[in-house]
């Protein structure tokens, strides 16, 4: 595959990723926090904004990793303990350095990182690269989107929810319940997506 | 002895029931409900859960005295991941297809939060025997939901179970694509919490 055609396949595949094959309403993952935190805009974003960043960065650390180590030395099963380390390595690495050199992006983003590493988002988004055979290129593009509309997802949740406290909801279906036909009913506008890229 | 069946029998309760992690703190979906969408894919990956869960358990509960506290999170998190790659193993060998079909739902298991939870809650601090009876009861918790989520998925959506079609059902009813397409897992669960909360909120003001 020539260089453009790759990156034509990597940008196809990171907008299919935001909007078509959205990694929390079609691939459901990364429900919990997306369930818990998802009550304020703010820490939406905030949580939102970390993992576009761990994700994108993992998934190309993965794919290094899986193609030029275990790949070679014929160790594929060995895959699920590498990725666990590598991303809990990688987001301890990237909390001391955001502590040492930028306190105040820290104070904003740093009680969000400890909970991406047992995000499952973080982890599918790997899995799922390996699944589907990208090349480097696009894994960062899939990370990279995979990343995006989770954030657009859970940022709109969360505006749907600040809104919501003002109505009145039956007294079984208050939290959680509400929260997933709220989901349902996005999943449903996202199918919509489905026909943009043919 | 009387006093620990009846212990025994408290930890199943409160696993399948009580505490039952699906319904209580809505924990531990991500992986799983993606699955739900046919009868035997759910019975495969509850399986799976199950055996994993009750196995880590035991595990995290024989090693707790020999295990450093500042980095139990991390022993826990390759225990975990270790029997995850058993049954991956074992999936990938004898049944390719459904291996196939769950994906990389299989290895999300190590992230599944319920395990996580209940090594860190109870196999940490309590005797081997009642920390795999109490991975047992969660698994089985857990399959439960699963079950109750995907049965009416694949009955509404394509008019079978376990890939068989319903005799008469099948005759009167327009399947509901919708259901085995990913708004209905929401929709369906949404609906068993609701049921789950409404039962226990009348419960407990009888």
């Amino acid at each position: 595959m020539s260089l453009s055609q790759e990156l034509q396949t990597a940008l196809v595949v990171c907008f299919s990723a935001v909007f078509t094959q959205n990694i929390l309403l079609t691939l459901f993952l990364g429900m919990c926090p997306f369930t818990s935190v998802s009550r304020e805009v703010r820490t939406a974003l905030g949580l939102g904004g970390a993992v576009v960043f761990v994700m994108t960065c993992t998934v190309v650390l993965n794919w290094m990793a899986y193609h030029w180590l275990l790949v070679k030395l014929d160790l594929e099963f060995f895959r699920f303990v590498l990725f666990i380390v590598i991303i809990a390595a990688f987001v301890q690495f990237v909390e001391m350095v955001i502590d040492r050199y930028s306190p105040r992006l820290y104070q904003n983003l740093g009680i969000f990182l400890p909970l991406i590493t047992v995000n499952c988002a973080i982890l599918g988004a790997s899995l799922f690269m390996v699944i589907r055979d990208y090349t480097l290129l696009v894994s960062l593009g899939w990370g990279f989107g995979a990343g995006v509309g989770w954030l657009l997802a859970i940022l709109a949740m969360a505006g749907i929810r600040q809104r919501l406290d003002e109505s009145r909801v039956p007294v079984g279906l208050r939290g959680p319940g509400i929260t997933l036909i709220i989901a349902g009913l996005m999943a449903l506008a996202f199918i919509g997506f489905s026909g943009v890229l043919g | 002895m009387n006093g620990t069946s009846k212990t025994s029998r408290a930890i199943l309760l409160d696993g399948l029931w009580h505490d039952n992690p699906v319904f209580r703190q809505i924990l531990g979906i991500c992986s799983t409900l993606a699955v739900t969408n046919q009868v035997l894919n759910t019975t495969v990956m509850c399986v799976s859960l199950t055996l994993v869960t009750a196995a880590s358990c035991l595990t995290v509960s024989l090693l707790r005295h020999w295990t450093p506290r500042n980095i139990r999170m991390m022993v826990q998190t390759l225990i975990i991941a270790s029997y995850v790659i058993v049954v991956d193993i074992l999936l990938k060998a004898y049944w390719p297809e459904m291996s196939r079909n769950l994906g990389p739902y299989v290895g999300l298991i190590i992230t599944n939060c319920i395990i996580m939870g209940r090594c860190e809650a109870f196999a940490g601090s309590n005797r081997p025997l009642p920390s795999l009876l109490d991975g047992l009861a969660c698994g089985l918790g857990y399959s439960l939901v699963l079950l109750v989520i995907a049965v009416p998925r694949e009955l509404m959506g394509m008019g079978t179970i376990l890939g068989y079609p319903v005799p008469y059902f099948v005759d009167i009813w327009d399947p509901w694509v919708i259901m085995v397409m990913p708004p209905g897992a929401f929709f369906t669960l949404a609906c068993v919490i609701w049921l789950a909360r409404g039962l226990q909120a009348r419960k407990e003001s009888t």
